[in-house]
């Protein structure tokens, strides 16, 4: 079994703990694969990824399309159930906490897109005294309003707009409404699927102190999964880099982004376009694609693009190693990379 | 501004969005100009006419109920507004081409990628087949794919969204274009695959001598990319200059506020200084300067007067009418 990721601040247990977590989809059958009895082929969309969260912690989870982050999200949230592995909840397995709806009430999910989150038909209000219902936690149609009135005001809307339908509010808005759904069943951990990256920059960092005051009002933790690198560092305590469904890197925010020691988190954070003109990199980037996920390469997932590829490396699929106290890596030369 | 050397010159254009009993103007009275092998930026948020000005000028608006109600937009000599549809279509592809956010849209789904090459590079550079075939390996290969022969009898789907963009380079680049009109073209891809497409435009501008106009809602895109940038606000342009003059002296409350807003720009543990509320909704703009509502230091006459841009130093002008009070 890999490490399981604790920082020396490590004072509480985990809130959550992700062991050797695995999703595979299976790919539709062809007809003529039916008849000549071929297997389906399976895509490994999470490979083995451990990792834990912390009370009032914020997670941050990068990667590029396809590297397996969204897909860990909705397992965490409980939308996928994993294909291997198991997610503990203050140390005990997510069913023991009850149904769906009572780990709904623990954990909840954020999506990128407000707009196709959100029920067009139903107003602001609709919407959020729906949750207050369905998991029937405030009774009367009065206190519902003012818990209404109360999530608005959290999420900094005027109580104003609760009569809107979703198409009459600006995209900053809709994400503020489906934070406060998130918030009303006063969850322990938002896990937020690239919660920002439709919203222009000014609209952006409006939604990103929010976030930061939420963890700070109510103690909330957050997995942040977005692949805008300077997001994920601003809000994060900790990064997790995931490359073709693996964990290749997890470190506290400052010590990946100052000192990285996987070459393909050196890659990604080399590839940021930086605003200042006056760094402007002019050296080759990453070179290639992601692989056929269907068929990742042998050993190192990352070897088909990697510069400081071996043969040792095409051989066998290094495990994620401690590099330093809090600082796991996923590479056998990550001693040699400077 | 250098008239003489432009290969582009836009003058006071503005384009209009005709909707039921309403007209939105997306872009009112914006002019600049891109000079020979300059890599000139268009960059603002959603809605401030950044896509509506680029597509004016090839009056590509997909459909929609568009007209270019006014202004001159010159291309080395001709002026494009007054070419009818004909004319229009001579220029489009061969000698100005564009390409787009989303690859998958812009290429035909039905045709093979070699076709779709081919199409142009017979219409206007009038190659027989064989010869179009060749040229068109070549060009897949300058743009980085990799087995180009093998690749030509691909369609679209076999492709992904980074191939797909090279793909569209290459289309965009068959009729060797003086200008190239590059629409958001890297933020539909991955930050890995955005570096090589940023490179490979790079590359070929420096190999081609085209200008790029870059049009772009990221600030890094301009600052790792644009020799120029105008930053656009509500249809109209607030501020423009060299792109390093823009970074270290933003000379518009509305670009400062912008870069302040950046993640990449606060400090370890800081907070993010947003823009406080909404861009305006153009079919009923504030009156006077349009951040006015926005603006921490609007001032009465902000309320009254629409401001023009006006040079506070060499190549670098402002649009705002406190610029010098404030110091910016």
């Amino acid at each position: 079994m890999s490490a399981v990721a604790t920082s020396p601040a490590a004072t509480h247990a985990p809130l959550l703990d992700v062991r050797n977590l695995s999703k595979s989809f299976g790919e539709n059958r062809s007809l003529l694969q039916l008849a000549t009895g071929k297997p389906a082929r399976v895509l490994q969309a999470v490979r083995n990824v451990s990792l834990a969260v912390r009370p009032g912690e914020t997670l941050g989870v990068v990667g590029e399309s396809g590297c397996g982050k969204s897909t860990l999200g909705r397992c965490i949230a409980g939308l996928y159930d994993p294909s291997a592995g198991e997610v503990l909840w203050q140390g005990k397995p997510l069913s023991a906490i009850g149904d769906r709806k009572a780990a709904s009430r623990q954990i909840q999910m954020i999506f990128q897109d407000p707009y196709s989150s959100l029920n067009p038909r139903m107003s602001v209000e609709q919407t959020l005294e729906e949750v207050l219902k369905a998991h029937g936690l405030v009774e009367g149609g009065k206190a519902r309003s003012e818990r209404v009135e109360e999530l608005l005001l959290t999420v900094g809307l005027p109580p104003r707009l609760k009569d809107r339908l979703p198409h009459a509010l600006s995209g900053g808005q809709r994400q503020r409404v489906s934070i406060a759904r998130a918030l009303a069943v006063e969850p322990q951990l938002i896990v937020a699927d690239e919660p920002v990256s439709a919203l222009d920059a000014s609209v952006q960092a409006q939604i990103i102190n929010l976030f930061e005051e939420l963890r700070d009002k109510f103690g909330i933790a957050f997995i942040f999964i977005a692949h805008d690198l300077n997001v994920v560092r601003h809000i994060s305590h900790r990064i997790a880099v995931m490359y073709l469904g693996e964990v290749v890197e997890l470190a506290e925010a400052d010590a990946l982004f100052d000192a990285p020691r996987h070459p393909y988190t050196k890659a990604l954070l080399s590839a940021i376009p930086f605003p200042d003109p006056d760094r402007r990199t002019a050296a080759a980037g990453l070179e290639g694609e992601l692989p056929d996920p269907l068929n990742p390469p042998a050993g190192c997932s990352f070897s088909t693009r990697c510069a400081w590829v071996e043969e040792a490396c095409r051989a066998r699929r290094p495990d994620l190693e401690q590099y330093s106290e809090g600082h796991l890596v996923r590479c056998r030369r990550m001693y040699e990379i400077a | 501004m250098s008239g003489a050397t432009a290969l582009l010159q836009v003058e006071n254009l503005v384009t209009r969005f005709n909707g039921h009993g309403s007209a939105v103007t997306a872009v009112d009275g914006v002019s600049f100009d891109i000079r020979p092998g300059e890599i000139f930026g268009l960059v603002g948020e959603s809605g401030c006419g950044k896509s509506a000005t680029c597509r004016s000028l090839i009056r590509l608006f997909g459909g929609a109920a568009t007209e270019v109600a006014g202004g001159k937009i010159l291309f080395d000599g001709i002026d494009l507004a007054s070419l009818d549809d004909r004319g229009m279509e001579d220029v489009r592809g061969a000698r100005i081409a564009m390409i787009f956010q989303d690859p998958m849209t812009a290429l035909n789904p039905t045709m093979r990628i070699g076709d779709q090459i081919m199409e142009g590079l017979r219409r206007h550079r009038g190659l027989g087949r064989r010869a179009a075939r060749e040229e068109a390996v070549r060009l897949l290969s300058s743009v980085g794919v990799t087995s180009p022969e093998s690749r030509l009898g691909a369609y679209p789907h076999h492709f992904s969204g980074g191939m797909r963009q090279r793909v569209l380079i290459a289309i965009a680049l068959a009729c060797r274009p003086q200008l190239l009109i590059a629409d958001e073209p890297t933020t539909a891809l991955d930050v890995t695959i955005q570096d090589q497409i940023l490179k490979l435009i790079l590359r070929l501008r420096d190999e081609t001598g085209m200008s790029v106009l870059m049009v772009t809602h990221d600030l890094g895109v301009v600052a790792q990319t644009c020799d120029r940038v105008a930053v656009m606000y509500a249809g109209r342009i607030a501020e423009m200059g060299e792109t390093p003059q823009i970074f270290r002296r933003p000379a518009h409350p509305y670009t400062r506020a912008l870069l302040d807003a950046l993640p990449a720009h606060a400090g370890r543990g800081a907070k993010l200084k947003p823009i406080g509320g909404e861009p305006p909704n153009l079919a009923a703009p504030p009156p006077g300067c349009r951040f006015h509502p926005r603006c921490p230091h609007a001032a009465d006459k902000c309320k009254q007067r629409l401001p023009e841009l006006e040079m506070i130093e060499p190549g670098h002008g402002s649009a705002c009418l406190r610029v010098k009070e404030l110091g910016l």
